[in-house]
C-alpha cells in the first residue's frame, strides 16, 4: 500500500483487467460435441476396454473411494479426481474452462439447481444415448426429474436431499411443546419455545435462497417455468404466497434466530438447544454428527411439517449430479465412470460412507432403512428420510440462471429480514431483478 | 579553415546522427525489461478491458459487438450509481475523520511532550500491519450481537445496543474498521513530513515568543501541506476501491451489505456470479476514470493552494 497514488490506481486497473482477462479467457467458441464418441452403450463398453484417463471435478468426499474401486476394476482406466472448488467456485471455473475450450473435465459434479444453467448453454452433454435413458426406475423420482430437461438427460443423480424436520427433542420435551405436523403448528411451537426461553428459537434463518425455494416447492408453488429459451418467473403464485404469509409471521414476531447457517454460532446453537429445529435435506445427519458433537442423543427426525393437515408433500433441498461436459474428449469413458459412481457399485460404497442415496435400490434396502442411528438416540432415521424421497412434489423446475438468481437473493428478499420490507415484497423484487437479468442474457422472460 | 570546416561538418553530422540512432536503441534496450512487463501487466489488460467493454456475451445469442451500449447502460444504471453514492458518502465522512485523527497523533508525537512517543507511534501504526482480511474478521466478530463482543456487552449489562451490522449502521461500522486500519499509516506520512522541518524555524519562533498552537498553525501545517494532499489522494482512491471490508462483512451481514454495495463489489459480482464480464469491465473502466478525475482535481487544487 505504500505506493504512489498513480501506481495504486494502475494496479487497481490492472487487477480488474487481469481478472476479467482470466475470467473470459480467449473467448473461443466451445465445440458443440464434435468429439468422436457421441453415443451408444456399445461405445461405453468399448471405451472401458480401451481404457484411458478421465478427469473428474467434484468436491463430494465419498467419490475418492469410488474412483479407487473403479480403477481397480478397470486397470487401463485412470481417474483424476480434482477438487476445483465447492458449488459456485467450481461452476465459475467450469464455465471459464468451457469458454476457453481448454482444461474442461470429463465429469463434473453439478448441483441440481445449477444444472439447467449448463444444460441450456449446451455446456454439458445429453447422455440419454449412452444408456441413461434406460435408468428410469434406477433413481428416485425427485432427483431423476431434476436431471431431465427438454427431453434430454444431462446428468446422473449422485445424491439427494428430500427434506425432513430435524429437531432437538430435549428442547421440545423441556418446554412441553408438541413436534409440529403443520406449518401453523410450527409457528405456534416457535412462539412457545421463544416465550419459555427468550434465548431459544425454533430455527435460524437470515434468508437462504435454497431453503426458500424448497419451501415454495413443498407448498405447491411453481414460480419458475422454463420452455427452452422462454422463461416465466412468478414469485407471487399461490405456493409462494403460502410460504411468504406463514414465514412473515415468524419474522414479525422475531421468532427466528438471526444466525447464518454453517457459522460458528449456528453449530453452537444446534448443540446447546438455542436453535431447536432444522428443515433441511436428508444429507444433514452426517453434518450434525460431525459438526455438533454436543447434540448427540438429543436430535430426532420427523416428517416435514405440512401446509395442509394430513398431507404428506415434501420437496428436495440440495443434492448433486454427475454431468459430462460437451467438450469432453472421452464421453463414453466418462459416462462409464458416472454410471458406476451413481447407479453401479459406487452407489453402495457412497451410502456406506454416509451419503444419502438417489437410487431406489439403496433407499429401499432393509439394511439402509432399518439402520439405527446412535446420534439420533437409536432412531431409524432413514425410514423417515426415505419416505420423504417418495413424496417429493412433482413439476418443480429451477431457472436456467438459478446460480445468479440465488446470488442476489439476499439483496432482495434478504431485506425482509432486516427492515420493514415484507417477504412478499422481497420476493417481488427478487422476481424483478431476475427477470431483468434473464432479459439481458437473451431469454424471453415472462 | 572555412573549407576544412565545411568538409568536416557533414561528416560529423552523419557520424553524430548515426551514433544518435545507435544510442536511442541502446536506451530501448535498457527500457525493455520494464517496457515488456509494463505492456504485459498493465497496457494489455487495460486494452483487453476496453475491448471487452464494447461487446456483449449472452447465454442465448452469444457474443456480439455493441459499441457503447454497455457504457450507456452503466451511466443510467441506478444500482451502479447507488454504489458510487455510497462510497462518495463514505469518502466525505470517513476520510476527514481519519486524517484529522492521524494529524492529531502525528502532532502529539512530534510535539516532544509525549512520554513514550516511540511506543505510541508503533502502537498506532500497528493496525496497518494487520492484513485487512484479518482485521475485518476480527471486527466482524466484535460487532456480532449474537455471539460477539456486542452480544456479550448486551448480556452483561442487560441492554440492547443497536446492531452495528444492521442496515442503518453498517457503513459506519466499515468506516470504523478502515479508520482503525489507516490512521497509523497516515500518521506516519504526516510525522515524516514534520520531521524534516528545520529546527531553526522553531528556534526563531521560540525567540519571538510563539505559543505551541501558533507554531502548529504558522509553521507545521503549512510545511506539511504536500503530505496532506498526498494522504488525501491516497484516501480518495482507497475509498473508491472499497472492497475487502464490505465483501468480508457481507458473509456475516448478507442482508445489510448487498452484492452491489460498492462499485468494486458490483464489478466483482457481475463477473463472478453473473458471468457479465463485458459489463463488469465497463464498470471498472468508468470507476477508474472517475477516480482519476477526482484524484487529479484534488491534486490540482491542493497544489494551487500551496503556491
Amino acid at each position: 500500500m505504500i505506493t504512489t497514488p498513480r501506481r495504486r490506481l494502475l494496479r487497481a486497473a490492472a487487477v480488474t483487467a487481469v481478472a476479467a482477462l482470466a475470467l473470459s479467457a480467449c473467448g473461443g467458441a466451445s465445440d458443440d460435441g464434435k468429439s468422436s464418441n457421441t453415443g451408444g452403450a456399445k461405445d461405453v463398453a468399448a471405451a472401458l476396454k480401451k481404457g484411458g484417463t478421465i478427469t473428474v471435478w467434484a468436491w463430494e468426499p465419498t467419490l475418492k473411494a469410488v474412483a479407487k474401486d473403479f480403477e481397480a476394476e478397470h486397470p487401463n482406466v485412470k481417474v483424476k479426481l480434482v477438487n476445483a472448488g465447492t458449488g459456485n467456485d467450481q461452476y465459475t471455473a467450469l464455465q471459464n474452462a468451457v469458454k476457453a475450450g481448454k482444461g474442461v473435465p470429463d465429469v463434473a459434479q453439478i448441483e441440481y439447481y445449477a444444472l439447467p444453467q449448463f444444460s441450456l448453454a449446451k455446456s454439458v452433454a445429453d447422455i440419454s444415448s449412452f444408456g441413461a435413458s434406460g435408468l428410469d426406475s434406477t433413481f428416485t423420482p425427485g432427483p431423476w426429474a431434476s436431471v431431465k430437461q427438454n427431453n434430454g438427460i444431462y446428468g446422473l443423480p449422485m445424491d439427494s436431499g428430500p427434506m425432513a424436520l430435524f429437531y432437538n427433542k430435549e428442547v421440545f420435551d423441556k418446554y412441553k411443546v408438541a413436534v409440529p405436523k403443520t406449518w401453523d403448528e410450527y409457528v405456534t411451537a416457535a412462539e412457545k419455545i421463544h416465550a419459555a426461553n427468550p434465548k431459544a428459537y425454533i430455527a435460524n434463518d437470515i434468508g437462504d435462497a435454497g431453503f426458500t425455494t424448497s419451501m415454495i416447492w413443498q407448498a405447491g408453488g411453481q414460480p419458475f417455468k422454463v420452455d427452452g429459451e422462454k422463461v416465466s418467473i412468478n414469485l407471487g403464485d399461490a405456493g409462494s404466497k403460502r410460504f411468504a404469509d406463514t414465514w412473515q409471521k415468524l419474522l414479525d414476531k422475531k421468532l427466528l434466530a438471526p444466525t447464518a447457517s454453517w457459522s460458528d454460532g449456528w453449530y453452537k446453537g444446534l448443540g446447546d438447544g438455542t436453535i431447536a429445529t432444522l428443515t433441511l435435506g436428508a444429507w444433514m445427519p452426517a453434518n450434525l454428527e460431525s459438526g455438533v458433537k454436543a447434540g448427540a442423543g438429543k436430535w430426532r427426525v420427523a416428517p416435514m411439517p405440512q401446509w395442509e393437515a394430513g398431507a404428506n408433500a415434501t420437496s428436495e433441498n440440495g443434492g448433486s449430479s454427475l454431468a459430462i461436459p460437451t467438450a469432453s474428449k472421452n464421453k463414453a469413458l466418462a459416462y462409464a465412470f458416472a454410471d458406476y459412481a451413481t447407479a453401479g457399485k459406487g452407489a453402495q460404497t457412497r451410502v456406506d460412507a454416509g451419503a444419502f442415496p438417489a437410487t431406489t435400490k439403496q433407499i429401499n434396502s432393509p439394511e439402509f432403512v432399518n439402520k439405527k442411528s446412535d446420534y439420533f438416540g437409536g432412531q431409524e432415521i432413514n425410514k423417515v428420510l426415505a419416505a420423504s424421497a417418495e413424496d417429493v412434489v412433482k413439476g418443480w423446475s429451477y431457472l436456467p440462471f438459478q446460480v445468479y438468481a440465488n446470488s442476489i437473493f439476499n439483496d432482495t428478499v434478504g431485506k425482509a429480514y432486516v427492515s420493514k420490507t415484507t417477504l412478499a415484497d422481497g420476493l417481488q423484487d427478487w422476481q424483478k431483478k431476475s427477470v431483468s437479468y434473464g432479459d439481458q442474457q437473451g431469454f424471453t422472460v415472462n | 579553415m572555412v573549407a576544412t570546416g565545411s568538409v568536416v561538418a557533414p561528416a560529423r553530422k552523419a557520424a553524430s546522427s548515426s551514433s544518435h540512432y545507435r544510442r536511442s536503441w541502446a536506451g530501448w534496450g535498457f527500457l525493455a525489461p520494464f517496457a515488456v512487463i509494463f505492456a504485459l501487466v498493465f497496457l494489455a489488460p487495460i486494452a483487453y478491458s476496453i475491448y471487452l467493454s464494447v461487446y456483449q456475451d449472452k447465454l442465448i445469442g452469444g457474443n456480439s459487438f455493441v459499441g457503447f451500449d454497455n457504457y450507456q447502460q452503466a451511466l443510467t444504471d441506478p444500482v451502479f450509481w447507488d454504489s458510487v453514492r455510497r462510497v462518495g458518502l463514505f469518502l466525505v465522512v470517513q476520510v476527514p475523520i481519519m486524517l484529522f485523527l492521524a494529524l492529531l497523533a502525528a502532532l502529539a508525537i512530534d510535539g516532544g511532550r509525549l512520554y513514550g512517543a516511540a511506543l505510541f507511534r508503533i502502537s498506532i501504526f500497528l493496525p496497518y500491519a494487520v492484513p485487512a482480511v484479518v482485521a475485518t474478521l476480527m471486527w466482524g466478530f466484535m460487532y456480532g450481537n449474537q455471539f460477539g463482543l456486542v452480544g456479550s456487552i448486551n448480556d452483561t449489562f442487560g441492554i440492547s445496543l443497536p446492531d452495528p451490522l444492521g442496515p442503518g449502521l453498517v457503513l459506519a461500522s466499515i468506516g470504523n474498521i478502515v479508520t482503525w486500519e489507516f490512521v497509523g499509516y497516515n500518521m506516519l506520512i504526516f510525522y515524516a513530513a514534520l520531521r524534516v522541518i528545520p529546527v531553526s524555524l522553531y528556534e526563531a519562533a521560540a525567540i519571538d515568543g510563539a505559543s505551541e498552537f501558533r507554531i502548529i498553525r504558522a509553521i507545521k501545517l503549512p510545511a506539511i501541506r504536500g503530505a496532506l494532499v498526498i494522504a488525501t489522494i491516497f484516501s480518495i482512491i482507497g475509498s473508491f476501491q472499497l472492497f475487502n471490508e464490505p465483501n468480508i462483512l457481507h458473509y456475516v451481514a448478507k442482508n445489510a451489505i448487498n452484492t452491489q454495495y460498492t462499485p468494486n463489489m458490483y464489478a466483482y459480482s457481475l463477473s463472478f456470479s453473473g458471468q457479465q464480464y463485458n459489463y463488469s469491465a465497463t464498470i471498472a473502466i468508468i470507476m477508474g476514470l472517475l477516480t482519476m478525475v477526482i484524484a487529479y482535481t484534488v491534486q490540482l487544487r491542493g497544489m494551487r493552494k500551496a503556491l
